[in-house]
């Protein structure tokens, strides 16, 4: 769906520039109420599902937790995820990169419909995004009878879970490079090239560090979606324990088996990854602030 | 896709785009082309018997009702938000800041055992609502709320940039014209707005039109009453029912094609009322 990622912006409080002026500032009953209703809205809809979780992976205790943990079909969904992730990244990340280079350097017919297309991935309901690799992959699909010839096996294994992976994941660094390497210009590739660089010397030492906030923004949400994801991956995985569960997979298995606690301790991981992931995206919006008013003085 | 610029200097043009065009076809334009000759090949009759038996049609009842009202008070309590974001100072914002994109980043199967403890009967918020005999958890009622979850960071997303970058002249020339606080909002800085509240609405509406892992725990999942239609495509297929799964795929990507198209329009013409690029 387009807009998963948001487009990077330096943030900075500006509050006091409303608050400071009688003309944009609410009588102090309007402002309370307006801070009370969307901060309660927050903290049920928001946080109190993120405190949840880590309250019930210790609801039994540290013992339960970490058994939970080390356990050995736990360990298979925790590396699966990791591979999954480790693979999809970086085909992504080429892709973007590759895919931001041809539209915002060059001019040709067709642009505005390669962005959307781009951006397609986001707009399809995950179960479908599984859907269409059974339908290629499958037993009953276009390859299953070649597939199966060749004693090969995409859809219920781990290629399947990596292709679904990088499906969801599409669009992430694309999406975030183009709207920054557009508003940088050619200018100084231009200039680079013509005072005799190559074209990775080029791309390295003249638009990479431009991009780089960009770039990094568009990998951790992308690693985060590729680790994170569910629906997609359910639909090609074929749930074999041990082998095709991803992390996500072996929560939704572990609570269906009212093992609540093990669920919501592995599922405690993924809450990590989570505010680990949003930590970092704060600190690269920070930095990439902090560059963007560096460059205006 | 020819360049139209003969003098281009940068090298890379035939590389990387060949590169793109060939990794979106593989990934992406053939397995969904997959979808639509399957869905082809089905006949007309038993693709409308497909789509339209009484459980799929109850599941698109369920998933669109829900997704319109969760993107609608997304959008009250998102702009109400992102204002507070922006024009208040309040101590623990940053990190309220910080944390609207939780949903974005906290995987949908997590947010949904996390939601059904909430609201399960005897979850923190489910205690609560028990004695008014109110039941969320494995209701049509849990599905708006998982649906609320998700899309809350699209409307405060697409808002709140808008937001920031309004000069403060135009409510104060308002203010020096006579405007009272009200008036100012209403005529100055809600148009302003609108395009990209209406951008976050229709955003946070597909996304959750499409949604399946938070919303799976919290349903329930009864026939004809808390199922959603993803998970009507789930059904059939665990019943090796591709075809029947395939129609219904196609019928969503329908929507999401739709949808999708109403967004850019939205974000077009967000940029064009705001003078700022997409």
């Amino acid at each position: 769906m387009s807009g998963a990622a948001a487009v990077l912006h330096g943030s900075a409080d500006h509050a006091a520039r409303f608050e400071s002026k009688a003309a944009t500032r609410e009588p102090a009953l309007v402002k309370w109420g307006i801070l009370a209703v969307s901060l309660t809205f927050f903290g049920i809809f928001l946080l109190l599902p993120l405190i949840t979780v880590f309250v019930e992976a210790l609801r039994k205790g540290w013992d339960v937790y970490f058994a939970a943990l080390i356990e050995p079909d736990a360990w298979a969904a925790i590396k699966l995820t990791l591979t999954a992730a480790a693979i999809s990244v970086p085909l992504n990340l080429v892709f973007g990169v590759a895919a931001a280079w041809a539209i915002t350097k060059f001019e040709f017919r067709g642009k505005h419909l390669l962005i959307t297309l781009i951006d397609l991935p986001f707009s399809v309901s995950p179960v479908v995004s599984g859907l269409i690799y059974v339908l290629v992959f499958g037993a009953q699909g276009w390859f299953g009878p070649w597939l199966s010839e060749h004693d090969m096996k995409v859809v219920f294994a781990v290629p399947g879970i990596v292709l679904a992976t990088v499906f969801v994941t599409f669009p992430f660094v694309a999406r975030e490079l183009i709207p920054l390497m557009e508003a940088q210009g050619r200018d100084e590739e231009e200039a680079a090239v013509v005072l005799g660089a190559r074209g990775w010397q080029t791309f390295w030492y003249v638009t990479l560090p431009n991009v780089k906030w960009g770039l990094l923004y568009g990998v951790i949400l992308c690693n985060a979606r590729a680790m994170g994801e569910f629906g997609a991956v359910s639909v090609v995985s074929g749930h074999i324990r041990g082998q095709t569960n991803t992390m996500p997979l072996h929560v939704e298995i572990l609570y269906n088996e009212y093992q609540f606690a093990a669920a919501f301790a592995v599922a405690s991981l993924l809450a990590l990854l989570a505010l680990v992931t949003l930590v970092i995206k704060t600190w690269v919006e920070h930095q990439a602030g902090k560059s963007s008013q560096q460059s205006e003085e | 896709m020819a360049a139209s610029n003969s003098t281009r200097v940068l090298p890379g043009f035939g590389l990387s785009l060949g590169y793109t065009l060939s990794w979106l076809s593989l990934i992406v334009l053939i397995p969904l082309v997959a979808v639509f000759l399957k869905a082809g090949s089905l006949g007309a009759d038993h693709f409308i018997a497909a789509v339209s038996s009484p459980r799929v049609l109850a599941s698109y009842r369920l998933t669109f009702g829900a997704s319109l009202i969760a993107a609608l008070i997304n959008t009250v309590f998102g702009l109400m938000l992102a204002w507070a974001l922006v024009r208040y100072s309040f101590p623990g914002k940053r990190l309220v800041d910080a944390l609207v994109d939780l949903p974005f980043a906290l995987p949908t199967a997590v947010a949904g055992i996390a939601l059904t403890a909430l609201y399960a009967k005897n979850g923190w918020v489910g205690k609560l609502l028990e004695p008014l005999g109110i039941q969320v958890a494995f209701t049509p009622l849990g599905v708006l709320v998982a649906l609320i979850f998700i899309g809350l960071p699209f409307v405060v997303r697409t808002v709140q940039p808008i937001l920031e970058d309004l000069d403060t002249e135009y409510e104060e020339a308002a203010v020096s014209l006579g405007a009272n606080r009200w008036q100012a909002f209403r005529h100055v800085v809600f148009p302003t707005v609108l395009p990209a509240l209406m951008t976050g609405f229709a955003m946070a509406f597909a996304r959750a039109v499409g949604e399946y892992g938070s919303v799976i725990f919290i349903a329930g999942n009864i026939p004809l009453v808390s199922e959603i239609t993803p998970l009507m495509i789930i059904t059939k297929l665990e019943q090796y029912d591709y075809a029947g799964a395939t129609a219904i795929a196609v019928v969503m990507l329908l929507i999401s094609f739709v949808l999708l198209l109403i967004i850019n329009g939205l974000q077009a013409w967000t940029a064009k009322r705001t003078g700022r690029e997409r």
